[in-house]
């Protein structure tokens, strides 16, 4: 264990106790998405998925 | 005020108001983006180290935190965006000699760049076509996030191959979910300020080219 490992440790804890109020104001005050609102971010993200799949391949 | 104005008028008004915010958000993006990448470069030329890469990001993200919030609503917040930005870019330095070092390295780099440019490309026409109001994912994503970084402290330590692909994949899949978002708070007026819009595109697209580079680093004949 190096002090880049334990910096990049504490970064990330930092992160998190900068994050986790505004994930919980997020979770309390965002509008609840219905079945057809979450498909419009699956449908983009099913495209995003083959395409890096295809980046992936064309670098093999 | 408008109580007299036709509601015709402040519709298109409104209008006019999102379409600046977003051609101003567009703006600063890719001049930030220009920035970043001279500072990139110079962290690649001057060797920089990963402790240096390491401090640059983490004065970066304590300016964005603490400093940006309270400049944003003057012209002050654009140097500091600037700062930020450059910073950031600078920070990528010894991850992209490492990339670039291997045999295939400007090619891997060129493809997440180019790969990178083209998601963002989508899910902002996307966006903008559909005009849908992607908030409801915020606390989604927000709770993803949370979950990838406690992952990603976990993982320095363990050192997972198979974890470190894993975290990065979810990487790419929640900042598609963040752009969506920025992009449709900026339509619906959820987003007014365009530093602040800038900011938050800036590092979705930074967090995805990073977790693309290392998945196609990953996944390379090299």
């Amino acid at each position: 264990m190096n002090w880049l490992q334990i910096g990049s440790a504490l970064f990330g804890i930092a992160m998190l106790v900068f994050i986790f109020p505004r994930m919980r104001y997020a979770m309390k005050h965002s509008p609840k998405g219905t079945m057809k609102d979450w498909l419009s971010y699956l449908f983009p993200l099913g495209f995003i998925v083959l395409f890096v799949v295809f980046l992936i391949m064309s670098v093999r | 005020m408008f109580p007299n104005q036709p509601a015709v008028t402040r519709t298109s008004s409104s209008v006019l108001a999102t379409n600046k915010v977003l051609k101003n958000t567009y703006l600063l993006l890719s001049m930030t983006l220009i920035f970043s990448s001279i500072t990139a470069y110079i962290g690649i030329a001057s060797g920089a180290s990963q402790g240096g890469a390491l401090i640059a990001s983490i004065v970066a993200i304590a300016m964005l935190w603490f400093v940006l919030p309270r400049t944003a609503n003057s012209t002050a917040g654009i140097p500091v965006l600037f700062a930020i930005t450059g910073l950031l870019g600078y920070g990528l330095g010894p991850m992209l000699s490492y990339y670039l070092a291997m045999s295939n390295g400007p090619t891997l780099v060129m493809t997440a760049l180019g790969g990178t440019g083209v998601i963002f490309l989508g899910l902002s026409g996307y966006a903008l076509t559909t005009k849908k109001d992607f908030s409801f994912m915020a606390g989604f994503m927000m709770v993803g996030m949370f979950v990838v970084i406690i992952a990603m402290i976990a993982n320095i330590f363990l050192n997972i191959p198979a974890l470190f692909l894993a975290l990065n994949a979810a990487i790419i899949m929640i900042m598609a979910g963040f752009m969506l978002m920025q992009t449709s708070a900026i339509i619906h007026g959820g987003e007014t300020n365009y530093i602040m819009a800038a900011a938050s595109l800036f590092l979705s697209l930074l967090n995805m080219f990073q977790a693309l580079l290392h998945l196609l680093g990953a996944f390379s004949d090299d």
